[in-house]
Parts: C-alpha cells; structure tokens; sequence
C-alpha cells in the first residue's frame, strides 16, 4: 500500500489534467459511479452524516490499528467526493489520519467549490472521518 | 423599458462566473440590487446617517423624511388605506413571526384553529407552530393536488367556527402558480376567518392591492424585490392592529415609561421598537418604484415567451417532472421546480453553476410540500424582470448537459 502522502500526491496529480470545472465534475462523477457497492442494511439513521444536502452514509470498521470505510450518497458528485476521501483514508491508522491537515483538499481546489456554506457537507464528512480516527486513536 | 435596459441596471449582471456571463436563475431566494438601491443605501449611509424621529438636527430630519416617505409609497405599492398600516420589519419572516405573536396574544384562545396552506414556506408554519403550542391552538391544512392547485373544498371543509385565520401564500416559492387568493379570502371571511397572504413571491411576480384582495394581513421581504437585504413589511388592517399588542418593546414604540405603568405609542410605532434598518429602509422605496416600471408589456412579454418555452422544454424530457404545472397558462409565474430521474438535484445544481447557471436546490424551505411530492428536494429556477428568453436557453441547454453527465 501506499503511503498517505503518496495517495494525496496521486489525487492531486489527478485533478492537475483538468482545467476546465466541467472536467472535473465529470471525473468525480466517474469517481461516484466506481464507489463500492454500500449494502443497503448499512444505510442507517446512525451512519447518515449531518448537515448535507444529499444524504450520505458513512460507516467504519476497525482492523488492527487500520481504519476502513465504506460510504454512499443519493447524490453522485457527493460520492465522487467520499471516494476520493475513502481512497486516501482507508486503511491508514487513526494515528496518521488525525495527524493529517486534510489541506490536499484545498490544494485540489474543491474547498472553495464546495464549502460547508452550500450545505454538500464535505465539512462534514471530513469531520466524520476525523472523529472516528480520534476515537480509536 | 425593455429588458436590455433593465440588465443596464444592475451591475451584478456585468459578471462572470468561471469564465461565463452569469446567468442568476435564483430570484425567489433573492434578486439582485439595482445601482439605484445602491446609490440610494450609500446616500443614506453617507449623507443622511442619523437616528430617525426624535432628534430635531437637519440630519435627523432628512433621515426620517427618507423612512417615513418609504413607508407613503409602501402603501400606495399595497394600496393600503392608511399610512400606519405599513409595520417595517427585517423581512416577511420577521413580520409572520410578529403577527403569529401579536395576534396570538390578542385574538387566539385555548382550542382554536389556523389554517394553513400545505405548500407554504417554513417561515409560514413555524410561527404558527409556536404561537398555537403557546395559545393551545391547533393547526390544520389545505391540501394541494398533484398539479399544485390548493384544494378550494378542503379548505371550506376544514373551516370551522373555531378557525380564527388563514395562511397562505399569494405565489408558494415552489410552485409559482397564483392561487385564487381573493376567492380564498371570500370564502373565509363569508365564516368570519380572517385572512395573511404571505407576499414574498407574490409581490414581485403581481399586482398585490391588499384593498382589492380584502386580505386583512399581508407580508413581503424587500430583498427579493431588488431591495437592500433587512428590509420588510407587515400590512395588518388598522383595527386589527390596534387591538394587538406590540411585539417588543423598548424605545420608539412607547408613549409614556415609568416603573409603575408604561403607555405604547400609536400605530406604526408600536410595532417598530428600537433604531430601524434606518440605512437600507429608504432603498424599499426606490426598488418599489422600479418593480412599477417593470410592470411594462415588453417585460410581460419576455416573461411569458420565457414560460412559455421552459414549460415546453421541461415537459418535452420524459425524465423530467415540474412541479406547478398551470391549468391555466396565466396562472403560472416564472419560477420553475422540477426533478430529473436518475439524477440528484444537488448534482444538478452543481454542474449549473459550473456553466454560469445559479439555482436552487433542496428542499426550498417547504419540507412538508416535499413530503407530499415524495422527493427529498427539487432544482428550482426562478426568473426576474431582468432575466431573458436567451437565458432561458442557456439554462435549458446547460441543464441537458448535465443530465447527459449524470446519466
């Protein structure tokens, strides 16, 4: 497996091909079509991540000291987003993953495209993920 | 004055977004400020700054010439009877909550009944909400149908001796349809229920003349009738609002003050407490004046051509379902909410706006509406005197590019 910094490297490196916004809306949405299937039973009052406009399910599992996720979204570009987040995060120690500044997302240019403020909840997310490496840290 | 001019002159449409002219498709949230508004807000805020009504300097003077002469063409706008009919407020969401309050006080006892339309805003529920939960009130609806016409033997159903006021919207935010509000109004007052029209999209998209509809209160935001933001109006019948007691008090809306007994002030005072909006209110009476101009056939025209070919396109793609569809062609207003099978509006949205287009997403305020259309939210584009046929295609066509990307 790689490391975090390479896997933020590699998706940094991925939205540097595309200039145009359209562009890479349609590579998130290729993104959200590849997500792992989420089963439905998981899609639950408890795993649903507040404060987004298109709902989205976030749920975990613990695997030594290795964090794992799996997600899902009515909402296509959100699960473009969540799977850029699970291919960077899953699989790395709560350690790593509460160590890390989450700031390849403003290098990719999605913070000020999607802020907390249009309510897509990547603020969200992001502070799901976190919450849960700091639990099992 | 045709509706090139009317762009001239707001100078937010000189922009663009991500490298494209922005098409603003997202005036039932809010409407842009014309240079008029501007210039009128920079003056208040520059020239004529001081606190309004008490002081006797040239400064204060001007300033409540400015307020108070806002509120005169307030009442012409509304064709109210009476200048102290007018109650400035932050906005229609500050004037029901001040109603829902007053009137609750004055008018609403243990058992009694509001009724209340089921595509209304939250702004149109909650108060009321809180105010029968407070008075031991219940609450009861008017259902709409599948179209999005209000069910007119419902509503003469579900009034009773006991149901003291109805809620409604003139134009709901969702489905721009006008409903039949002055047949509404017949209808409650012939069992004495009295009657609010919610006006935040019906003052932009009609006529309103509060005398002509009989409605005995009546609301509206400034901003989304090209306004400074913060600015509002109630409208309530002078003897109604008499018998209401004010809202919040403090200074402005008092007579006399002493520990032992405090005396309010006539109407509108008592229901202005505290420094107003002093700074944007001026700016109601310069948006209200160009809304008059835009009441023009060449705007009338655009905006028909614009329904017109929106209703046709959005019916055309069998994937798509809009939400308000007119019986009656007059009926509908420029505000268009639909769903897109197989594609999320929030995506929908998003991939809009990367081509210049702002729109709404969501649930647009109205949960229950959303609930009875069984969609967890809608896309919604809504039209301005400003906006052209041209931008009704780009959005047609920016929306069929993103319905290809999402599908």
């Amino acid at each position: 497996m790689n490391t975090l910094k390479e896997a933020k490297e590699a998706v940094i490196e991925d939205f540097s091909m595309y200039d145009e916004w359209l562009d890479k809306y349609e590579y998130l949405i290729d993104l959200g079509k590849k997500l792992d299937a989420y089963p439905e039973e998981a899609k639950t009052d408890d795993k649903l991540i507040k404060g987004c406009q298109s709902r989205v399910w976030l749920d975990w599992s613990l695997s030594g000291s290795r964090l794992y996720f799996r997600a899902d979204s009515d909402a296509i570009i959100t699960k473009g987003i969540i799977s850029l987040l699970i291919g960077v995060y899953s699989g790395r120690t709560s350690a790593e993953i509460v160590g890390d500044d989450f700031s390849f997302i403003d290098e990719i240019g999605l913070k000020e495209n999607l802020s907390p403020t249009r309510s897509n909840g990547l603020a969200s997310m992001i502070a799901t993920i976190r919450g849960v490496a700091a639990q099992n840290v | 004055m045709d509706v090139a001019e009317i762009k001239q002159l707001f100078p937010s449409l000189k922009q663009t977004v991500y490298g494209r002219p922005l098409v603003y498709l997202d005036n039932a949230a809010t409407s842009l400020r014309p240079q008029s508004v501007i210039d009128k807000w920079n003056e208040m805020a520059t020239k004529k700054n001081a606190n309004i009504h008490r002081a006797v300097h040239r400064l204060a003077v001007e300033a409540t010439e400015e307020y108070e002469s806002t509120r005169d063409a307030v009442r012409e706008f509304l064709n109210a009877e009476y200048r102290e009919e007018i109650i400035f407020t932050s906005g229609t969401t500050a004037s029901i909550n001040l109603l829902a309050f007053c009137f609750g006080e004055a008018f609403i006892q243990p058992g009694d009944e509001i009724l209340i339309a089921e595509s209304e805003h939250h702004s149109d529920i909650v108060p009321w909400q809180m105010m029968c939960q407070r008075k031991g009130a219940v609450i009861r609806t008017i259902p709409v149908d599948g179209n999005g016409h209000l069910d007119l033997q419902r509503l003469r159903e579900n009034l009773t001796k006991k149901t003291k006021l109805t809620c409604l919207a003139e134009i709901s935010n969702v489905l721009g349809l006008k409903n039949p509000v002055k047949d509404i109004v017949k209808i409650c007052h012939s069992v004495g229920c009295l009657v609010f029209i919610d006006g935040a999209q019906g003052v932009v998209h009609s006529a309103p003349d509060v005398r002509a509809t009989s409605c005995d209160f009546y609301a509206f935001s400034g901003h989304k009738i090209y306004a400074a933001s913060g600015t509002g109006v109630l409208y309530g019948r002078r003897a109604l609002l008499e018998q209401m007691p004010p809202y919040m008090g403090g200074g402005e809306m008092i007579a006399t003050v002493s520990f032992e007994k405090t005396t309010y002030a006539p109407l509108p005072g008592k229901f202005e407490a505290g420094t107003q909006n002093i700074n944007a209110v001026p700016t109601l009476k310069a948006a209200l004046e160009l809304a008059r101009a835009f009441r023009c056939p060449e705007v009338e025209d655009e905006q028909r051509r614009i329904i017109d070919f929106v209703i046709g396109e959005l019916s055309a793609d069998p994937r798509i379902t809009l939400y308000g569809r007119p019986v009656d062609p007059a009926e509908k207003v420029p505000i268009f909410s639909f769903t897109v099978r197989g594609a999320h509006h929030e995506d929908l949205a998003l991939i809009l706006d990367k081509q210049g287009v702002a729109v709404r997403s969501g649930q647009m305020c109205a949960e229950p509406l959303m609930d009875r259309y069984g969609v967890t939210g809608m896309v919604r584009a809504s039209f301005a005197a400003y906006n052209t046929l041209d931008e009704a295609r780009t959005f047609i066509g920016a929306l069929r590019k993103a319905i290809e990307m999402l599908s």
